[in-house]
């Protein structure tokens, strides 16, 4: 398992969330999802735009060997998407916490981060499965 | 997230050869009821990973740090590390596969090959050099395929088949109720483990670890062939439309061949390889392509049938012939998914014969898009779609196999 980055917050669902210097908020899945789904193949982004609510399924990550929905950590609007992974979805699973993000929101309500789980939460999360 | 599609329970409760992947033991991976939406039975279950049988190669599986899986009660391999890298390993150079879970029935008697004629879809009367081997269906008497499996005719009273591993306790009943009638007796090696060596290289690279006396013999097997050779009983015979062997060796030597192909060059892929190989290939597996409930004919599997000569009366002829004489009722296609997306087992196909089932769907990689193959009602026609996710996809009808020999057929 590799190191779960400190500045990171979870859903139980393997979503993570990054709270960035200028308010907007990161989202990918998690390294441990990543190496569970195996080798992906395809991504399906939001759109630039979209209004996403928290707990919605805003993407799908597709692998040899299932489809997932992936679900929005807060609501807010989709101002970005990480293009590249329409030709390399593999980069998540080479760089899930990195290269490998999905998409960033302009969150209507930061305070919904609160309610996510911490790295050490998440990291408890997975010893217990 | 949640896995939407991963494995379908009803399916894994027929007890069928269920080749979609349960999460991986507790402590490697997620666990089932948080990521992959589906809660079964039979993987609810305390999945105590020694509970589980396990090859006599799974010490090296291990040692490879494969991410294993629980397959049909077997402890084996889904990957190491990369299920597209090792697929592309065995179309490009060579592979192995421990196949050791598949289980190795030797028939003996006087009248072997007249037991053999009654049982099996195929003839028999085919084999007439020692060591060929014969593709064929066991079927009910109702032409249902109780399982697929390969007879490796040795002499006269001596046959040996290789079974599925998931179907293995009603095989060996079937074997054993019909059996005594023809004084045959059987025997269940398990004491042979298998190594599968696939690959353009494959053959190759085995022949090169055998002794003087052997190689020559092992380089000139034909397709469809197996000799013994230093030990072992190697077949010209396997399961990625690539050429290889199916190597069976003795259980203390397994962990030493096995070493000894990798010190070679062969890397080891596991069963998730294995799966998209094999369908690549147009292979059926059985519990997902055919079961009981479906004849040969809609398993396209007529090849396989041999109803000439019209006086061998093997077990399932009689309602094989009627359903000839009355139509087959459904068929089974190959379909290919040019946009992005992937066909999965269960998804349902449209047609405007009325609706069919995806039976195998996977990604392709050799082909960098999705293949299935499904099986639609008869007169379906070329105008599919296939529901996945809820949204109704275009897809095309094709001729399989979709890839041979390291090389994707035309029109696919």
């Amino acid at each position: 398992m590799s190191e779960i980055p400190g500045d990171l917050k979870f859903l139980k669902s393997h979503e993570w969330a990054r709270l960035e210097d200028n308010g907007t908020v990161t989202v990918g899945i998690s390294d441990h999802a990543q190496s569970a789904l195996g080798d992906l193949v395809y991504v399906e982004l939001p759109s630039v735009g979209d209004t996403i609510e928290a707990g919605n399924g805003a993407a799908v990550v597709e692998s040899v060997k299932a489809a997932s929905d992936v679900y929005a950590p807060i609501s807010g609007t989709v101002i970005a998407v990480n293009e590249a992974l329409s030709d390399k979805p593999e980069t998540i699973n080479q760089d899930a916490y990195g290269e490998g993000w999905m998409f960033v929101l302009k969150p209507s309500d930061t305070s919904q981060l609160d309610e996510l789980l911490t790295p050490d939460d998440y990291a408890e999360q997975l010893d217990n499965e | 997230m949640r896995m939407a599609e991963v494995y379908t329970v009803a399916r894994l409760l027929k007890n069928s050869v269920a080749f979609c992947f349960p999460p991986s033991r507790p402590g490697k991976a997620i666990a089932a009821h948080e990521m992959f939406g589906l809660v079964s039975p039979v993987f609810k279950a305390d999945r105590n990973s020694t509970m589980l049988k396990k090859t006599p190669l799974h010490a090296a599986h291990l040692a490879a740090n494969a991410k294993m899986v629980d397959f049909g009660g077997w402890d084996m391999p889904l990957n190491y590390g990369s299920q597209l890298e090792e697929h592309h390993l065995v179309r490009r150079g060579a592979g192995m596969f421990d196949v050791s879970h598949m289980t190795v029935v030797d028939l003996r008697g006087e009248r072997v090959r007249a037991f053999l004629s009654e049982l099996l879809a195929n003839d028999v009367s085919k084999l007439k050099v020692s060591g060929k081997a014969l593709y064929s269906c066991m079927l009910t008497e109702q032409g249902g395929v109780i399982d697929d499996l390969i007879v490796y005719f040795q002499d006269e009273q001596f046959f040996r088949m290789v079974v599925n591993a998931a179907t293995r306790d009603k095989d060996m009943d079937w074997l054993a109720r019909h059996a005594t009638r023809f004084g045959v007796t059987l025997t269940e090696r398990r004491d042979l483990a298998m190594i599968a060596v696939q690959g353009p290289d494959a053959r190759g690279l085995v022949a090169g670890l055998l002794s003087a006396d052997a190689r020559p013999r092992v380089e000139k097997l034909g397709k469809f062939v197996g000799t013994e050779a230093d030990g072992l009983f190697v077949a010209r015979t396997g399961y990625t439309g690539e050429d290889g062997f199916e190597i069976m060796v003795p259980e203390g030597r397994a962990i030493e061949f096995w070493n000894q192909l990798l010190a070679a060059g062969v890397k080891p892929a596991g069963l998730g390889a294995r799966d998209t190989l094999r369908l690549e290939a147009g292979m059926n597996l059985y519990g997902q392509d055919m079961d009981e409930t479906v004849s040969p004919f809609e398993a396209a599997l007529a090849w396989t049938v041999a109803l000439e000569p019209d006086t061998r009366q093997f077990i399932g002829r009689d309602a094989l012939v009627r359903q000839k004489a009355e139509g087959i009722p459904r068929e089974m296609i190959g379909i290919v998914l040019d946009d992005k997306g992937v066909m999965r087992h269960g998804q349902k196909v449209l047609t405007s014969a009325g609706d069919g089932e995806v039976l195998s769907g996977t990604f392709s990689p050799t082909l960098g898009k999705s293949i299935a193959l499904a099986r639609v009602p008869a007169g379906a026609g070329d105008t599919l779609q296939v529901d996945i996710r809820g949204k109704a996809v275009p897809v095309r009808r094709v001729k399989f196999p979709f890839v041979r020999d390291g090389k994707p057929q035309p029109g696919i």
